[in-house]
């Protein structure tokens, strides 16, 4: 073998060439210190943004107002504790292990999307939910099913599958609002204005401001810049509201010849740094729930724990004695 | 602990006694087809995790079979056993190299 | 350790084909033409259909069944059982949608909302039924949320609060063990609908009972804190009992025997051998016939609330 260096600038080598190529970095190849942790980093926030995002739709679940929606509901809810599952399975490819982030989640020591952190007030909140917030999570999510690292990759692509059924479900329970009566419409555009600045805001603060984002692109863990996807939203929304007849509260929003593109206006990113820093509406009850939930589940899963290593002592005496000899 | 009782905590589970052991799961999704790596998840014992496997991986599909076996119980081929996780793969081209690394796309035979 | 079961848990067999509803078909989203973002998905993964569901979904497993009420059945009588099974079941589903964000660890999250999605599915195949035949021709939500407490006739222990864990998988355990002996009987039902969703319900029982006796076996055979917990929650539902033996549609002496016989065996495996003292004394249908405990009305008030601020409207 070659020397340490030698090795090191080898592998670094390699792991370059696997990114220009456009392949997959998989679990046990090398790869720099810096992209595992970035990956992790990432990873596990949005495993956090899928749990903690459970809360502000689940708590709509119960009072649902038909069974048809209380079932959309329940079922869309629980993929997202799904979604949770697989990305932090995702997450422990890399060395990570789930009980450390769910520490350091409720510790507060790692973030989630700050859109979660905004209350669900009616039920027209559920729609715009599925169709603003889900809509931004594709546009988000799509191009990393193509991300560099290879379990994130197919987790997202297991995601945006189950992420379309949900944004479906959103809009077209906003479409059977703005059919309904005229309080239901009044609920919806209620909806609308209180969601959409949020909504924009997913996308993170704009490419001027966002520090980590040029290496994340360049190591194609990231694909696209914040602005740019931000911009897709929008493009893409736009004409869905002119359909559905709800007006998006931003003045400043034309269609512009030009570029074949919508202008908009710029989102109050100094609303975004106040959430992000868990000043939010609903922060401190956000992880209030996800810590009483983990702590009153403790003795649950140390009982799971403790059972298990009953049964394989058991199994080890079992084995031990003679009569167990011939199984 | 059952995890650590018969052996050491397989390389990422880090806190033994906070948390369950991590299980890979493989599914068939469909009879002619082969098992193929779907992702991991912590279980208790091997019955939890079969149980956690077919909520999660495959929520109602009928005709599938599900294995699920500890990570920890998993060898992986790797040039390098100093630092297993991160190993490099080396001279290999690396299509199917390691650990997880079964094909999304198994093919039609 | 069982390295290759050929299937999870219990067989299968007798469900329902259950394809997934392919929300991700192209076209169809209100997003299509942007990005072409499901198309190309379909395009590099279109082998995964098979092998992921995405959300639970509610395919008919009333397919192909005549729907009309036969002659020789008494509506009023099927009606009046549909509804106490549905009813169970969606008091049920309510109580495990409220644990959801609380569960114990995220794995069960998925599960408990799993079998709530089950129950949530029976109960609306089976007031659908009931609008049938008792010839209303009302939908779903019309028994659900435009009914008052006293008009529920689900048995009572369905509507007592979650408490923890451990009363939960008690609960889930007496319930589940019940309505699939019951549920059983009914796939010979002489009303082809009825047969029909009790033979779609038979396998999610069987699931969700494996489901709370393995957890009873874990809880009571766990710590002493988990151990002191099954207790306390058996003897809470014990009480119960007698009135949900009376609450059995037919074959009543034989569902009894064939739920304490799974109690008995299950709680042997916990530890828990005795636990759960079944009375003699024969029991009152109480919730069958419309007395409940003070905690449906809440649980009812909050299912209903949306529903009935806008009864004009559609959802």
């Amino acid at each position: 073998m070659t020397t340490p260096d030698a090795a090191e600038e080898e592998h670094q080598a390699r792991f370059d060439a696997t990114i220009a190529r456009d392949q997959r970095v998989e679990p046990r190849d090398w790869m720099p210190e810096a992209y595992r942790r970035t990956l992790v980093r990432q990873i596990a926030q949005h495993a956090h943004s899928e749990i903690i995002g459970m809360q502000p739709e689940g708590a709509w679940i119960t009072r649902a107002p038909s069974l048809r929606r209380k079932a959309i509901l329940f079922a869309k809810v629980q993929d997202e504790a799904g979604h949770g599952l697989y990305l932090y399975s995702a997450a422990e490819t890399l060395g990570a292990d789930r009980a450390d982030l769910t520490a350091r989640l409720i510790e507060g020591r790692q973030k989630y999307s700050s859109i979660f952190n905004y209350p669900t007030v009616t039920f027209a909140d559920v729609g715009v939910i599925g169709w603003f917030v889900d809509g931004a999570a594709i546009c988000n999510q799509v191009p990393l099913c193509r991300s560099s690292y290879g379990p994130y990759a197919r987790a997202m692509v297991r995601i945006c599958k189950e992420e379309s059924f949900h944004q479906r479900q959103g809009y077209e329970l906003l479409l059977t609002m703005m059919r309904g009566t005229d309080a239901q419409r009044a609920m919806v555009q209620d909806a609308v204005d209180r969601w959409w600045w949020p909504s924009l805001m997913m996308f993170g603060p704009p490419d001027s401001d966002s520090p980590n984002s040029a290496a994340s692109m360049a190591w194609k863990i990231k694909r696209h810049s914040n602005d740019e996807l931000r911009r897709r939203f929008v493009d893409m929304t736009v004409p869905q509201a002119e359909k559905l007849g709800v007006t998006l509260p931003d003045p400043e929003l034309r269609w512009n010849e030009e570029s074949g593109r919508y202008d908009f206006g710029t989102p109050d990113w100094s609303e975004l740094q106040r959430v992000i820093k868990g000043d939010g509406p609903c922060n401190a009850e956000r992880m209030a729930r996800r810590r009483e939930a983990h702590a009153e589940g403790a003795w649950v899963r140390e009982a799971a724990t403790a059972h298990a290593a009953k049964q394989a002592r058991r199994r080890a005496r079992r084995a031990e004695a003679p009569e167990g000899a011939g199984v | 602990m059952s995890g650590t009782e018969q052996h050491g905590s397989g390389g990422a589970g880090r806190g033994p006694q906070e948390g369950w052991p991590l299980y890979e799961v493989f599914v068939r999704g469909k009879r002619g087809l082969n098992h193929v790596h779907v992702g991991s998840l912590h279980a208790a014992d091997d019955a939890m995790a079969l149980g956690h496997a077919r909520d999660l991986y495959t929520r109602r599909n009928e005709g599938v079979s599900i294995w699920v076996v500890r990570s920890s119980h998993i060898a992986a081929s790797t040039r390098d056993e100093k630092d297993p996780f991160f190993a490099p793969s080396a001279d290999k081209v690396y299509r199917h190299p390691t650990f997880y690394d079964i094909p999304d796309d198994v093919p039609h035979i | 350790m069982s390295p290759a079961p050929e299937t999870p848990g219990t067989s299968q067999a007798a469900v329902t084909p259950e394809p997934p509803e392919s929300p991700a078909a192209p076209g169809s989203s209100p997003a299509a033409g942007t990005d072409h973002v499901y198309l190309s998905l379909a395009e590099e993964h279109d082998d995964d259909s098979g092998r992921w569901a995405f959300g639970t979904g509610f395919t008919d497993p009333l397919h192909g069944v005549d729907t009309a009420v036969p002659p020789g059945v008494d509506g009023a009588a099927l009606a009046s059982l549909c509804l106490e099974l549905a009813d169970d079941a969606l008091v049920q589903a309510q109580r495990l949608a409220e644990w959801c964000t609380r569960a114990p660890e995220l794995e069960e999250e998925v599960a408990l909302a799993n079998i709530g999605l089950d129950l949530l599915g029976q109960a609306r195949l089976l007031y659908a039924r009931c609008g049938r035949a008792d010839g209303t021709d009302r939908g779903e939500d019309a028994y659900a949320y435009f009914r008052d407490p006293a008009d529920f006739r689900n048995v009572t222990l369905a509507e007592l609060p979650n408490g923890d864990f451990a009363f939960s998988i008690v609960r889930l355990l007496v319930l589940s063990t019940w309505r699939l002996a019951v549920l059983h009987r009914l796939t010979g039902a002489q009303d082809p609908v009825l047969a029909a969703v009790a033979a779609k319900a038979v396998p999610e029982l069987t699931y969700h009972r494996q489901y709370a006796a393995q957890w009873a076996v874990r809880l009571g055979d766990g710590t002493e804190e988990s151990h002191r917990r099954m207790r306390a929650a058996l003897a809470q539902v014990a009480p119960y009992l007698p009135e949900v033996f009376a609450s059995s549609p037919a074959d009543g002496a034989a569902v009894r025997a064939e739920t304490v016989s799974v109690l008995e065996q299950v709680l042997a495996e916990a530890e828990l051998a005795g636990a759960l003292p079944v009375p003699d004394e024969p029991g009152s249908a109480d919730g069958r016939e419309g007395r409940h405990t003070a905690h449906l009305a809440p649980l009812l008030a909050e299912l209903q609330q949306v529903a009935r601020a806008h009864p004009e409207a559609t959802w």
